[in-house]
């Protein structure tokens, strides 16, 4: 071969060769995958983030005025074209929330273009919302007090609500407060004391000294509960009659007149007339009530705090359940356990667990939480409370059954996530510290277990998030569409595993598909929605901190 | 593994009775031979016996009825082609090997006079009796005062003042107080491949054993590094009875007293350093030594 001839360079690349001899065409395929992964995600939470948020913002009063003369007043809620049909051209209509209710008898009305022929804002025009009834749109006319006029024209009418409402609110509350607590708190008393009596009886049997003690302290507790019940009363009658009498005289769209009670007006605003920073007030403390007052009107108005309560509670309480617990059984199955068909049996149990469908999970604990275990309890303990009033009280759904379903349901995470930082421990590790003289527990709990921490943290973190978001078994062992009585509170014992609670993901369901009044619920769905996804991502970046802070400590790089 | 050769092509200068069999190929064909075990060994003074030792991983018999005194107080290395069964020997020191599933063995060692692998024997307290450090430096993952301190803490030593002599003592020891003293309590994951072998060297030697395990130390090290524990090793020497297994045949002439050559779970030769290095009894080890195959 002549070695002077001038060399053609190889070509390194040719339309012939094979496809994957690139490889420029798989980083577009995996780059894309993971872009519409990435899309898909941040839309879902820009969605639900945008949604939930708006909601509590106060939108315009818009009055539409129609070409047969009626009128409207009320929140635009959505708009939609409707097609072309019967010889008509297509036209758009608007949903508006015109909250009228008792005046046509829906809360939400469609207005066709057309028809419309004037749009305007009026300055004056209120939103108000009830304790009951829902949202009420007008223009004030006049403040009164029983038959007499206190103020007159909107203006005045405005300023002097404005003065008042505040007092008149707060005693609402504070009757409000009596009833469901303070009552609530006598009610017990008198509960507890009639159930000493069973109690003693069903010792003695018959007329012991016990008995007659028990039944003098329930004659003694029964006055007390009378005396303060009176108290409670005059209390609450005072409060009530102090604002019977007034109210707010409103004038709907249509003309009709409506004088509302000032008393069941939770807050009205006048959103044509609010500046920037006054809407912003409104949407601060619609938002304050959201997440720090009970539920009203189905739960489709007022706060959710007993449901962020509760998922708090029950999802930390799983965590402190599942933790031990999950940790246990994997060291076991890593550490000690030899390897056999029985090891391998059990693994591949345990990973089978994390697929059962969760529904599975609630009818055991209802079955056996509940009903097996809770009534033992219920037989054992509160046998007075099935006797007297039959009526369980460990034997029926309760935040601790819940936590514990939940428990049960997420511990195959978090076994299988232990096993996997356990096996990411170096051999060396263990090695080193056997050679030094540590037993096994030992070499365990000062090496293998530091080092493997973050790593359970991963799992946990995983388990607490399915559980944060689990609806299905949560409906048979405990939660509840109203439990406003929650299961940690300031009487004794503090501590309630008990009780039934609220859930925000079941408050989902049930704002969503239960409630009378879906459309003005809708957006409630997204807030709650909201909440829970806010509250499942503090919760994990807590986690991830306490991970963080760990990993620091315990794996740093070597060389 | 390189095949061994028929028989060493070239026996220069064989010093002195070479053996008429080619003990390798014998090996290889799965027979038995006996150690060449030079006298000054077993004047010495063992501090640790190994009497007819045989290992199985399974069916596979990894080491073959080893017999080999370790002299008190001096430093004895392990050479031969890898799988011969040199670390295996070293971990049945210390029962780490009991770790390892479907192990069986037949003989037995002797620490100080005490049977090792009598069933009456604690192994916790055994490994307790001798430190070991391994190829890969592992440093446990906690400061480097509580590293050095390890094994007296899992003996249940709280004493601040006990400790503190101890962690300064070891770490003088190991070569590594200048450096890492006014940083005790940092990570010891923070420093660098040879400092961490060197504190796992004195993570070893803070217990005082009686003997010291040295498993390819300096494998994983680059040759500054391995010049440091090398040195360090030579300081150890005569306050430890060390046995160290390694690849390298200048580290085991520069650092050991005695050396023993084995081969596919056998030992073959076994002497003093000086004497393997340059006048072994067979040729097979000069061979090895010289680098001619393995």
């Amino acid at each position: 071969m002549n070695s002077d001839a001038p060399r053609t360079p190889r070509r390194l690349r040719s339309a012939h060769s094979s496809l994957a001899a690139h490889g420029e065409p798989l980083v577009w395929l995996t780059g894309g995958s993971l872009a519409v992964a990435i899309a898909m995600i941040a839309g879902l939470l820009a969605f639900i983030a945008v949604r939930g948020a708006s909601t509590f913002w106060p939108a315009p009063l818009v009055e539409l005025e129609l070409a047969d003369g009626r009128r409207a007043l009320g929140e635009v809620s959505g708009r939609e074209l409707v097609g072309p049909a019967g010889g008509k051209a297509g036209f758009g209509r608007t949903l508006v929330h015109t909250a009228a209710f008792e005046i046509t008898g829906s809360h939400f009305e469609w207005f066709d273009d057309p028809q419309v022929v004037r749009t305007d804002r009026p300055r004056w025009a209120t939103a108000v919302e009830r304790l009951e009834g829902g949202r009420f749109h007008g223009i004030p006319v006049r403040l009164v007090r029983g038959d007499e006029t206190v103020a007159a024209g909107p203006e005045e009418t405005w300023r002097e609500f404005s003065r008042l409402h505040p007092a008149v609110r707060s005693r609402v509350r504070e009757a409000q407060r009596i009833d469901r607590h303070d009552r609530g708190v006598l009610q017990r008393q008198l509960r507890a004391a009639r159930l000493a009596v069973v109690r003693a009886e069903l010792q003695a049997g018959g007329d012991g000294d016990a008995r007659v003690a028990a039944v003098k302290n329930e004659e003694q507790v029964a006055e007390r509960v009378r005396e303060r019940s009176a108290v409670l009363d005059a209390e609450t009658a005072r409060l009530r009659g102090e604002n019977a009498g007034w109210g707010v005289e409103f004038e709907a769209a249509g003309g009709q007149k409506r004088v509302l009670p000032l008393e069941g007006i939770v807050r009205a605003w006048q959103p044509n007339r609010l500046s920037l920073a006054g809407k912003a007030g409104v949407y601060v403390a619609r938002w304050w009530e959201f997440l720090s007052d009970d539920p009203r009107e189905a739960n489709s108005a007022g706060g959710v705090f007993p449901a962020i309560w509760g998922t708090l509670a029950m999802t930390l309480i799983m965590a402190l359940i599942v933790a031990p617990f999950g940790m246990l059984a994997a060291l076991y199955l890593k550490e000690y356990a030899g390897r056999g068909p029985v090891t391998t049996a059990v693994r591949i149990a345990i990973n089978n667990l994390a697929g059962v469908p969760s529904i599975v999970y609630g009818a055991f604990g209802l079955g056996f939480f509940c009903y097996v275990l809770g009534a033992g309890i219920d037989e054992l303990f509160f046998q007075p409370a099935l006797v007297a009033d039959n009526q369980p009280t460990f034997g029926t759904g309760g935040l601790l059954w819940a936590s514990l379903t939940l428990a049960l349901l997420t511990l195959p995470v978090v076994i299988v996530a232990t096993e996997e930082a356990l096996a990411a421990v170096p051999n060396s590790m263990r090695e080193g510290s056997y050679a030094c003289g540590a037993s096994k527990w030992q070499t365990i709990r000062r090496i293998v277990l530091p080092r493997a921490l973050p790593g359970i943290m991963t799992g946990l973190i995983l388990a607490m998030a399915r559980g944060a978001g689990e609806v299905a078994p949560l409906m048979l062992v405990g939660v509840k569409k109203l439990a406003l009585d929650l299961p940690i509170d300031g009487t004794f014992p503090f501590v309630h595993p008990e009780r039934e609670f609220m859930h925000l993901a079941y408050l989902i369901y049930d704002v969503g598909f239960q409630s009378p009044n879906s459309q003005a619920a809708q957006p409630m769905v997204f807030t709650i929605t909201f909440l829970l996804v806010t509250i499942i991502a503090l919760l994990n970046v807590a986690a991830i901190w306490l991970r963080s802070r760990l990993k620091r400590r315990y794996v740093a790089q070597q060389f | 593994m390189q095949a061994p050769p028929d028989r060493p092509r070239t026996p220069p200068d064989a010093g002195g009775d070479t053996a008429p069999t080619d003990r390798l190929a014998a090996v290889a064909a799965g027979g038995e031979v006996s150690a060449e075990v030079h006298d000054r060994v077993l004047g010495e003074t063992p501090v640790l016996e190994i009497d007819r030792f045989n290992l199985w991983y399974g069916t596979k018999q990894a080491l073959h009825s080893i017999t080999m005194p370790v002299p008190h107080n001096k430093v004895t290395a392990l050479v031969g082609p890898s799988g011969c069964g040199k670390s295996t020997l070293l971990r049945s020191v210390n029962r780490l090997n009991d770790l390892v599933q479907s192990v069986r063995f037949t003989g037995d060692m002797r620490l100080s006079g005490d049977s090792i692998y009598d069933p009456r024997m604690d192994v916790i307290e055994l490994r307790k009796r001798m430190g070991m450090v391994f190829q890969k430096p592992n440093p446990f993952p906690m400061s480097i005062y509580e590293n050095v301190v390890y094994a007296l803490r899992i003996d249940g030593e709280h004493s601040r003042a006990v400790l503190d002599e101890v962690c300064e003592l070891s770490l003088r020891g190991a070569a590594l107080w200048d450096e890492v003293k006014d940083r005790l309590h940092e990570s010891a994951l923070g420093l660098s491949g040879g400092q961490q072998q060197r504190l796992c060297i004195a993570r070893a030697i803070a217990a005082e054993p009686e003997v010291l395990l040295l498993d390819e130390p300096c494998s994983a090290l680059d040759p500054i590094a391995t010049g440091k524990v090398e040195d360090l090793i030579q300081e150890l020497r005569g306050r430890y009875s060390v046995l160290i297994v390694t690849h390298n045949m200048q580290q085991a002439s520069r650092t050991s007293d005695y050396t023993a050559f084995m081969y596919l779970g056998r030992l073959i030769e076994y002497g003093p350093t000086t004497e393997i290095f340059t006048k072994p009894i067979l040729r097979e080890t000069e061979a090895y030594v010289t680098g001619r195959f393995g």
